[in-house]
């Protein structure tokens, strides 16, 4: 049996997700693991965005901030589950997707960069402002899930790190399998089309201003949900995740392993997330080594780390 | 009258700031369309190094110096090892390229000089200069009169002199401008090598006003983007203009409307103009290649 | 090719064990923000729990059993500083965590020492951080609420009651904010003009213009830390302002009268602990010894002046060293048991006498209220 590109991408992922459980000495590396796959999941979404149709965004962690704070205030607020502020981040993230991609998506290039920087600063310094509601920069607590007391019940006794590592890793399978669908779909062709060229775009009938709201609308969905990811698990969230910096490493994250790909983006988003702890060691010149392999990676391997190394290894071996 | 008066200042003051940052932003960008988003870290560099140089002893005027060369040699030596190298890499990896630069050179910096707060002492004193009743820090106009001459030399440089036009042509085609014998290797180096000295320049002359530490530069080089975009990157001119009219928009919001959200005020007014004028106030009109 | 990607993968999960493998007697946790914004803040209580470990370790350790410190850089980002505490917690085998530098990095490390029953101290301010008390949750410095109490006593003393507020929109100045707010009707204190700067603003005159523009201000306060406060008070001079300025505990350090000028901060008061006068204290002064030998250690190890913040890992790590040599064991519970039993213990903030009710220990009779003139501080009476 022969797997597709998609299957095979999909099958690295899964083994991966349930494989490493086995090697891991601490619940530390399953707290490491759910961030890697909270990441993975925005990291997904600015592929749609940047790697399929091309287009920048430094403000996807808005969207990341609205799925993040709906967990904390629809449950306060509106006397919702949980689980269903995460689903009404998502919607609340898309419809605002929906009217700010609208005008934002007519810019090009930095024009955009700075558009959509702008409304990830207008995100978080909401969040920061309006204390009564949101706690403010010292941040609100989130409230639990559930869901692991009730696998409990049922007889699934899981520690915290190890079920976050669990519903995360399951909510990034889902995530990959969903865009890697994407990409082969008429649409995905069409995003993929405008991404090499929108005037040949439209000459052969694609709606570029359609097509490109789209890819916009999906990103931010899939940034919603990275951030109930991360709100629940962590119980507590402050403005921090909305912020600029938290954008910019998304986009480092998708660029460094490979925006084009899903796999290497998340490959990306690992690297990210591993590296600051790894580089623990090195105390004072954590930032310093951080730089430098960004800046390595880009130089030497510009279509990302995990396509370069893909490409090498089929230079020499085929 | 005086409360408006005392806005205007402020608002170009701060206006200034952001000038002479985005100011720095245009000559990479017009060379190799690249937005150098380590340019906040030039003007970290251009504050920290003269404030060690000056703690050290040197005379101010020697230690500004020293820092400016020593930024402007920072930036060549990042043009000629990292995005020299990465030449033909697609603009985000070169952004990318950048941003791995801004934190490292942060790192660099924080482990070289140290983590606290600095100040330069004033050029002129602290004696406040009363203007209709309101009043302006003799370093304000430093600040101002610094953007001013930059501006006035990048658009002699960029109109008037062959490099000038050498680097534009660069910009526009590297390999027709190879053909028509412009060095397009010296043109980047140059190009890194003044946006760094500017980036520099502006730290020393805004540090005695907004402090220094090894972390200033991303917030300023955020500004200073916004501020170019909202002008038209590449425009000198639109640097300058959108610099001041940010720094405005700012203090008049601080001043007659909200403090709080007197950031949101400024981006949501560069949203608005981005939307009507989608290439900034001055900028170009880009051509699409098919 | 899939072999080897999972290979690599997992043998990069792995290798992060190796380096943080090493036996020691006591070990104790700290996640504080070295770098980041509050960098100015967590660079020296880093700086102050490495030296004081090693002094303390070179004297002979706890009871004989030396401290073995795992420390990391949280950068003041509220999700690593969760991330870190799970690895002190399930990799490091702390007994106790040192840190949360910022309230929302504390309030983020909060969830994970709770479950694991690990005692934690705080370095933040924040009432919430132990308003209501959580069972395994203390910290060392005053709480902003008490700050704003102190400042507004000074004030009615003064006979001022009508002030304006010109607060920094960052953590620490927002909470003060919103503190100050609150027991302002305490004090029978009203205030007129409440107006905002950004944490990176390089400019604060029209919101200064604003205040000065309310006639009937008596006095002006402005909470927050980092450059703001400096740049506040450099702007209150230049606008030539002549009403008395309070500034917050956050900038109580020398570097503050260096960053704003010796000239502009003439007669700024603020709410400060022992640490900044230890000079000026009576020579009966309970404190004076403890400040006294902690300045010393410092200034002659790191070159640079005190601070009110390397002063509160001082005294959260003196509380767990206390703890610790009194407690029946090494274990987790007995050292939270122990620290909530603190009685008496001197420190840089004041007297610490914990109880089950209260994780903090302090009174504001320990906060002193001290003035700047000619570029050095003095004691209010």
């Amino acid at each position: 049996m022969k797997l597709s590109a998609k299957q095979a991408s999909l099958l690295v992922l899964a083994v991966l997700i349930v494989l490493s459980p086995f090697f891991f000495p601490s619940g530390y590396y399953f707290r490491v693991g759910s961030l890697l796959f909270v990441n993975g999941l925005a990291v997904v979404g600015i592929v749609i965005l940047t790697g399929f149709a091309g287009q920048i965004s430094l403000g996807h962690a808005g969207f990341v901030g609205i799925g993040a704070y709906a967990c904390a205030l629809a449950p306060a607020y509106l006397g919702l589950h949980p689980a269903l502020s995460a689903v009404l981040g998502a919607v609340v993230s898309g419809a605002t997707a929906y009217l700010v991609g609208r005008p934002i998506l007519r810019l090009k290039g930095y024009y955009l960069a700075v558009a959509s920087l702008g409304f990830g600063i207008l995100v978080s310094m909401v969040l920061a402002n309006e204390a009564r509601w949101t706690g403010g920069p010292d941040g609100i607590k989130t409230p639990d899930l559930g869901l692991r007391g009730l696998l409990a019940d049922m007889g699934l006794e899981l520690t915290n790190p190890q079920f976050w590592y669990a519903l995360s890793g399951l909510a990034l399978l889902i995530g990959a399998w969903l865009a890697l669908n994407l990409r082969d779909s008429p649409t995905g062709r069409a995003l993929r089309a405008l991404h090499g060229s929108e005037v040949a775009a439209r000459t052969v009938g694609i709606d570029v201003a359609q097509a490109k709201l789209m890819a916009f609308v999906v990103s931010a969905v899939y940034a919603s949900a990275s951030g109930s990811l991360l709100a629940l698990q962590n119980r507590f969230i402050t403005p921090d995740v909305a912020g600029y910096m938290h954008s910019i490493e998304l986009v480092t994250m998708a660029v460094l392993g490979g925006a084009g790909s899903v796999l290497g983006a998340i490959f990306g988003a690992g690297i990210l997330t591993l590296l600051p702890q790894a580089l623990t060691v090195f105390q004072n010149y954590e930032q310093i080594m951080l730089g430098l392999v960004m800046m390595l990676v880009m130089v030497f391997m510009r279509q990302g780390l995990l396509p370069s190394v893909l490409g090498l290894m089929r230079g020499r071996g085929e | 009258m005086p409360e408006l008066m005392q806005f205007l200042l402020s608002g170009i003051t701060v206006g200034a700031v952001y000038a002479l940052v985005a100011l720095g932003f245009t000559i990479i960008y017009n060379a190799s369309d690249v937005v150098n988003f380590a340019q906040g870290e030039f003007v970290m560099l251009g504050g920290m190094i003269t404030v060690f140089a000056y703690q050290a002893g040197l005379p101010l005027p020697l230690a500004a110096l020293i820092a400016i060369a020593a930024t402007a040699a920072a930036g060549v030596a990042f043009n000629k090892l990292a995005i020299e190298t990465a030449r033909g890499a697609p603009v985000v990896s070169l952004i990318i390229i950048t941003i791995g630069a801004s934190i490292f050179i942060q790192g660099v910096a924080q482990v070289v000089f140290d983590k606290q707060l600095h100040r330069l002492p004033a050029f002129s004193g602290d004696e406040p200069l009363h203007v209709f009743g309101a009043t302006i820090l003799p370093q304000s106009l430093w600040v101002m009169g610094g953007a001013l001459i930059v501006f006035v030399g990048l658009w002699v440089f960029f109109t008037r002199t062959l490099t000038g036009r050498a680097v534009l042509a660069t910009s526009n085609n590297r390999l027709a401008a190879q053909l028509v014998g412009i060095n397009t290797n010296f043109v980047m180096t140059l190009s890194f090598g003044l946006s760094a000295a500017i980036g520099a320049l502006a730290g020393v002359l805004v540090t005695p006003i907004t402090l220094t530490s090894y972390q200033i530069g991303i917030s300023l080089a955020l500004k200073g983007f916004a501020a170019a975009m909202l002008g038209g990157m590449g425009n000198p001119k639109g640097a300058l203009v959108g610099g001041i009219a940010l720094g405005l928009l700012e203090a008049l919001t601080a001043g007659y409307l909200s403090s709080q959200y007197k950031d949101a005020v400024a981006f949501v007014v560069i949203l608005a103009v981005l939307f009507a004028m989608p290439q900034g106030l001055f900028g170009r009109k880009a051509m699409e290649r098919v | 090719m899939r072999k080897l990607l999972t290979g690599v993968a997992l043998a990069s999960l792995a290798s992060l064990s190796f380096a943080s493998f090493a036996w020691a007697d006591i070990k104790l946790g700290a996640t504080v923000s070295e770098t980041g914004p509050a960098s100015f803040l967590g660079d020296p209580e880093a700086k102050t729990l490495k030296l004081m470990v090693e002094q303390i370790n070179a004297s002979g350790g706890i009871k004989g059993e030396k401290i073995k410190l795992f420390l990391y850089d949280d950068g003041g980002d509220p999700n690593k500083a969760r991330t870190f505490a799970t690895r002190l917690v399930e990799d490091d085998g702390v007994v106790a965590i040192i840190g949360g530098t910022t309230t929302g990095t504390s309030m983020s490390v909060m969830p994970v020492v709770e479950d694991a029953k690990i005692p934690f101290i705080s370095l933040a301010g924040a009432i919430e951080i132990i308003d209501p008390v959580r069972p395994n949750t203390f910290k060392t410095p005053h709480t902003d609420r008490m700050a704003c109490e102190k400042i507004f006593d000074d004030m009615k003393k003064r006979g001022y009651t009508k002030i304006g507020m010109l607060s920094g929109t960052d953590g620490f100045g927002a909470s003060m904010r919103a503190q100050c707010l609150a027991v302002a009707p305490n004090y029978g204190i009203t205030i007129l003009a409440d107006e905002n700067y950004g944490p990176k603003d390089a400019d604060m005159t029209p919101q200064l213009t604003n205040i000065r523009g309310k006639s009937d201000i008596q006095a002006v306060l402005s909470p927050g830390f980092g450059q703001g406060p400096a740049i506040v008070t450099r702007n209150y001079a230049q606008l030539g302002i002549t009403l008395p300025l309070y500034q917050s505990h956050g900038v109580a350090s020398n570097g503050f009268i260096e960053l704003a000028g010796a000239k502009a901060s003439e007669g700024v008061r603020l709410p400060g602990t022992a640490l900044l006068v230890g000079e000026l204290l009576a020579d009966n002064d309970p404190q004076k010894p403890v400040v006294m030998a902690y300045k010393t250690a410092f200034e002659k190890a790191t070159g640079t002046p005190v601070s009110t913040f390397g002063g509160y890992a001082h005294d959260a790590l003196r509380i767990f060293v206390d703890a610790v040599s009194r407690s029946k064991s090494t274990k987790p519970a007995d050292i939270r048991d122990a620290i909530e039993k603190t009685s008496g213990l001197v420190g840089t903030t004041g007297t610490v006498t914990m109880s089950p009710k209260d994780h903090l220990g302090l009174d504001l009779g320990s906060f002193r209220m001290l003035e700047i003139k000619n570029g050095g501080w003095v004691l209010v009476k």
